[in-house]
């Protein structure tokens, strides 16, 4: 009788609900988070490994050359007061957003940059996206690589990093999907043309192919809210930072790869 | 027997979604009040805008990108009636709340729609009964 089969379907929708819930209620567990380079074709793995064909390593070369220059009112180099990057910037990237006690709240690697600028530097703040930000960031990021990510142990980065959770977990947009319900979901599988990654930060700023240029991780949020027809976030937004806080906790182990390059 | 009839809100009168009566796990009446047409209904599913192949696969032969993150499209009018397939577009998330496959004659109860979208449904009335046209088509 069709009332009775849609009751039954009905009664089985609610249990497969409930599977589900319990299903996605699940993190990937650590031993299986792989970075996505490891979806990458040959050609792309390729450019990311060799420094002579990465795209991105034009953006730390210019970011090299910044680091040595004076500028500001304190007519300061980055190398006055950090030195050799090499030593000094080593494993920076690998805890970044950290917290930052003047503002009472975590801060992303750009953000401290511009932080360093504005204050010690007494020059102009660089525009998020900017070439000149991306490429400090990008330079600095680059000192951690192979580094393993290792957010620090700081309770006061406890709230911002559940903030940054709870935004993983909650569906929004018109097409009403929790970023959870990709890459936690269903990693691997094809969203279209496109493999779905695990979204792990490893490889920030990025050579993206489809953007033709380096960009920030923040602009990769940006373009996953867009997708899901949301309103994204302002570039250096709380929210933004928050959910970086998060990717990077749920990251925590894989190898910085600055500068990665993506499809 | 479950019986409810839903009557949406939406922001402009213009825009306002047409009353549906969900009955068991279908809505029986067309949105529109008439069929919908198949030849148009295939075109909104294979066109990428509409997002249906971003998950499903299905039997579009020129379309190289198709997804896998949900069941072929292929049969789905020999496993369900045009009334089920018409809840299903309108509001799969009734049948299965945790399900992926967006609402997509809904407005409300979403977070943080951007501007262009806010207020509308996905796909119009005349869209869905187009779609739900080309789904019963798909015998095998
Ligand atoms: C409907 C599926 C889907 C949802 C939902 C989604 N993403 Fe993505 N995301 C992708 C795909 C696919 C890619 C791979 C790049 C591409 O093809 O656009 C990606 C890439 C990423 C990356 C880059 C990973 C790398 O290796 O560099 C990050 C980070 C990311 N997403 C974070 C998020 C966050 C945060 C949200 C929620 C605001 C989100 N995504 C929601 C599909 C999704
Ligand atoms: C973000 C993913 C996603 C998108 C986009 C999507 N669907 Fe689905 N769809 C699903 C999933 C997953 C199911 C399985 C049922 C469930 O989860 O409850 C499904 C089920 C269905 C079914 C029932 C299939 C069966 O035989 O059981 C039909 C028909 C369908 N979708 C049509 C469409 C059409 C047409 C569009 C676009 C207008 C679309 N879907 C867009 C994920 C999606």
């Amino acid at each position: 009788m069709k009332a009775a089969r849609g009751t039954q379907r009905l009664a089985l929708g609610v249990l497969l609900a409930a599977l589900a819930t319990l299903c996605s209620a699940a993190e990937i567990p650590l031993s299986e988070r792989r970075s996505g380079y490891a979806d990458l074709g040959r050609e792309t793995k390729a450019m990311q490994d060799d420094d002579t064909a990465n795209p991105g390593m034009l953006s730390v070369l210019e970011g090299e050359e910044l680091w040595k220059t004076k500028s500001g009112t304190e007519v300061k180099a980055c190398a006055d007061c950090h030195g050799d990057a090499r030593a000094s910037m080593k494993g920076v990237a690998a805890r970044y957003p950290a917290f930052d006690a003047s503002r009472g709240r975590p801060v992303n690697l750009e953000q401290r940059i511009n932080i360093c600028q504005a204050e010690r530097q007494q020059a102009k703040p660089s525009a998020y996206e900017s070439k000149e930000l991306l490429a400090l960031t990008a330079f600095v990021a680059m000192q951690s690589r192979g580094e393993p990510i290792a957010p620090p142990d700081d309770a006061r980065l406890t709230p911002f990093r559940e903030a940054g959770r709870q935004l993983f977990f909650r569906r929004q947009g018109q097409l009403n999907l929790g970023c959870n319900q990709c890459h936690d979901d269903n990693w691997s599988k094809r969203l279209a043309g496109n493999l779905i990654p695990q979204a792990h930060p490893t490889g920030y700023p990025i050579y993206r192919l489809e953007w033709q240029s380096i960009g920030s991780l923040q602009r990769r949020l940006r373009n996953c809210m867009t997708g899901l027809r949301a309103q994204p976030y302002e570039f250096g937004a709380p929210e933004n930072v928050d959910m970086e806080l998060y990717l990077m906790w749920r990251a925590r182990g894989l190898p910085v790869e600055t500068p990665a390059v993506r499809p | 027997m479950s019986l409810a009839t839903v009557q949406p809100l939406a922001t402009h009168a213009e825009d306002a979604l047409h009353p549906y009566q969900v009955v068991g796990d279908a809505i029986p009446a067309s949105l529109t009040g008439k069929p919908g047409d198949p030849a148009r209904g295939r075109a909104i599913v294979a066109n990428r805008q509409n997002t249906c192949l971003l998950c499903h696969s299905g039997p579009f032969p020129e379309e190289r990108h198709q997804g896998n993150l949900s069941p072929s499209l292929q049969g789905a009018g020999a496993r369900w009636t045009a009334a089920e397939l018409r809840l299903r577009m309108v509001d799969a998330s009734r049948l299965n709340p945790a399900t992926i496959m967006p609402s997509y004659y809904q407005v409300e109860g979403l977070t943080r729609v951007a501007g262009a979208w806010r207020g509308k449904p996905i796909l119009s009335a005349e869209q869905i009964e187009d779609v739900v046209s080309y789904l019963s088509t798909l015998r095998d």
